[in-house]
C-alpha cells in the first residue's frame, strides 16, 4: 500500500455509510481534514480576536497580520468596491492554506489535492463572479469580451478567445491548485520510497532531496493558497470594475 | 476552441469514467467519483459554517480591534503632541519670567544704588556744611582771642612791671607812666611777638 505514491490520495469511509437518497455523503478522511482545517482556523482566529490589547500577544498578532495581509491583497487587486467580499476571500484563503498545510504533516490527507474539491470552489467563484458582474453592469458585462482598441478585423477572433479564456477560468483555477498539490505530494512520496529502496548506502541523496522538497512544498502550499485567493480577487475586480 | 474542447472532453469524461477507474487500482484516486458527492457535501458544510462564523463573529471583532488600536494610538499621539506644545509654551513662559525678573532685579539694584549714592551725597553735603560752620566759628574765636591777647599781655606787663619796680626800688610808680612805656614797647616789638 505504501509503495504506491498515489495511495496517499485515497478517500475512505470513516464510520458508517450515510446515504441521502441516491447520494453517499459518508464521513471520510477528506471530511475529517476539512473539519480539522476549519476548526483550527476558527480556534486560532477566535483566540486571536478575543482580547483587545494595545500590545497584541502572539496569536492576536497572527490573526491581525493575516487580516491586514488579506485586506491589503484585496484592496490592491480589486479596489475598495470589493470590501463586502472580504470575508469570503479571507475564508477561502485560510481554508485553502490550512488544507494545504495540514497536508504537509506526514500521514495526513490533503483535501485540496482532489480535483472535485478545488473544482467546486472554483466553480462557485466563477458563478458568483459572473452573477456579480451581471448584477453590477447588466448586459454591459458582456463588454468584458470586447477589449477596446482592437482592430475590427481581429474582433471576432478576439471575442472568441476572450470567451474561451473566461470559461476556462474555473478549470484553470481548480486544476492549478489540485495539480500543484498532487504533483508535490506524489514527488515527495516517490523520493521517500527511494530512500527506503536505496537503503543506508545510497539513501542519503534522495533523503536530502526530500528535505529540500519539504521546504519547497511548504512554500508551494502557501503560494498556491495565495494564488487561488489573488486570482479570485482579479476575477472579482473584472466583475466590479469593468475596464474593457 | 481546441483548448476549450480539450478541457471540456477531459472534464466531462470525469463523470462517465467511474467504472474504468474504479476497476483500475493504480489510477488517480481523485478521478474515482465514489466519494465526490460526500466531498462536495462536507466541503459546503464545513466551508459554509467557517464562512458564517468568520464573517459574522470573528472578522468584525478583529477589524474592531484594529480600528480601536489605530484610533487609540492616534489619540495618544495627539495627546503627546498637545502635551509637548503645552510644555513648550510653559518653557517659553518660564524663560520670559526669568528674563523679566532679571531685568527687574537689575532695575531695582540700579535704583537702590542711585538712592544710596544720593543719600550719601546729601549727608556729605550736610556734614560738609556743618564742618565748614564749625571751622568758621573756631576761626572767629581764634581771631577774637588773638585780638584780645595784646591788651591782656599789656595789662599783665604793666602790673608785673609796677610790682617789679615797687619791689626793686620800694617806691610807688605811676601806673600811667608805666603803661605809656609798655605801649611804646609793645608797638615797637609787637611785630616781633605776634607776627602782625
Amino acid at each position: 500500500m505504501a509503495a504506491n505514491p498515489m495511495s496517499q490520495f485515497d478517500v475512505y469511509r470513516i464510520g458508517p455509510e450515510i446515504k441521502v437518497g441516491a447520494f453517499d455523503i459518508s464521513f471520510t478522511n477528506a471530511s475529517l481534514f476539512m473539519i480539522l482545517s476549519t476548526v483550527s482556523i476558527l480556534l486560532i482566529f477566535n483566540l486571536g480576536s478575543k482580547k483587545n490589547s494595545i500590545l497584541p500577544n502572539k496569536i492576536q498578532l497572527l490573526a491581525e497580520l493575516s487580516y491586514t495581509f488579506v485586506s491589503k491583497m484585496i484592496s490592491d487587486t480589486a479596489g475598495s468596491k470589493a470590501k463586502p467580499y472580504f470575508a469570503f476571500i479571507f475564508s477561502l484563503f485560510m481554508f485553502v492554506l490550512f488544507c494545504n498545510m495540514f497536508g504537509m504533516i506526514p500521514y495526513t490527507f490533503t483535501v485540496t489535492s482532489h480535483i472535485i474539491v478545488t473544482f467546486v470552489l472554483a466553480a462557485f467563484i466563477f458563478i458568483g463572479v459572473t452573477v456579480i458582474g451581471f448584477i453590477k453592469h447588466g448586459f454591459g458585462y458582456l463588454k468584458l469580451f470586447v477589449p477596446s482598441g482592437v482592430p475590427a478585423v481581429l474582433l471576432p477572433l478576439i471575442v472568441v478567445i476572450e470567451i474561451i479564456s473566461y470559461l476556462s477560468r474555473p478549470i484553470s483555477l481548480s486544476v492549478r491548485l489540485f495539480a500543484n498539490m498532487m504533483a508535490g505530494h506524489t514527488m515527495m512520496k516517490v523520493f521517500g520510497g527511494f530512500v527506503i529502496s536505496l537503503g543506508i548506502v545510497g539513501g542519503w541523496l534522495p533523503l536530502s532531496f526530500s528535505v529540500a522538497l519539504t521546504g519547497l512544498e511548504i512554500l508551494v502550499a502557501f503560494l498556491q493558497a495565495y494564488v487561488f485567493a489573488i486570482l479570485t480577487c482579479i476575477y472579482l475586480n473584472d466583475a466590479l470594475n469593468l475596464h474593457h | 476552441m481546441v483548448k476549450k474542447i480539450y478541457f471540456q472532453s477531459i472534464f466531462f469524461s470525469f463523470f462517465f469514467i467511474k467504472e474504468a477507474f474504479a476497476a483500475e487500482s493504480g489510477g488517480m484516486p481523485q478521478l474515482n467519483p465514489e466519494f465526490w458527492v460526500s466531498q462536495i457535501f462536507w466541503l459546503i458544510l464545513t466551508f459554509g459554517i467557517m464562512y458564517l462564523v468568520l464573517s459574522k463573529l470573528i472578522l468584525p471583532k478583529i477589524s474592531n480591534n484594529l480600528e480601536s488600536r489605530k484610533s487609540q494610538i492616534l489619540e495618544n499621539i495627539e495627546a503627546a503632541e498637545k502635551q509637548r506644545e503645552d510644555s513648550d509654551a510653559k518653557l517659553k513662559e518660564y524663560d520670559e519670567i526669568i528674563s523679566k525678573s532679571k531685568l527687574e532685579a537689575n532695575s531695582i539694584f540700579n535704583q537702590a544704588r542711585e538712592k544710596a549714592l544720593k543719600d550719601i551725597g546729601a549727608k556729605r553735603e550736610v556734614l560738609d556744611k556743618q564742618i565748614d560752620n564749625e571751622i568758621a566759628e573756631a576761626e572767629k574765636e581764634i581771631d577774637v582771642l588773638r585780638k584780645n591777647a595784646p591788651d591782656k599781655i599789656n595789662k599783665i606787663a604793666i602790673e608785673t612791671s609796677s610790682e617789679l619796680l615797687q619791689k626793686l626800688i620800694g617806691a610807688e610808680v605811676n601806673n600811667s607812666s608805666i603803661s605809656a612805656i609798655v605801649d611804646d614797647l609793645s608797638k615797637r616789638n609787637g611785630d616781633k611777638y605776634y607776627g602782625n
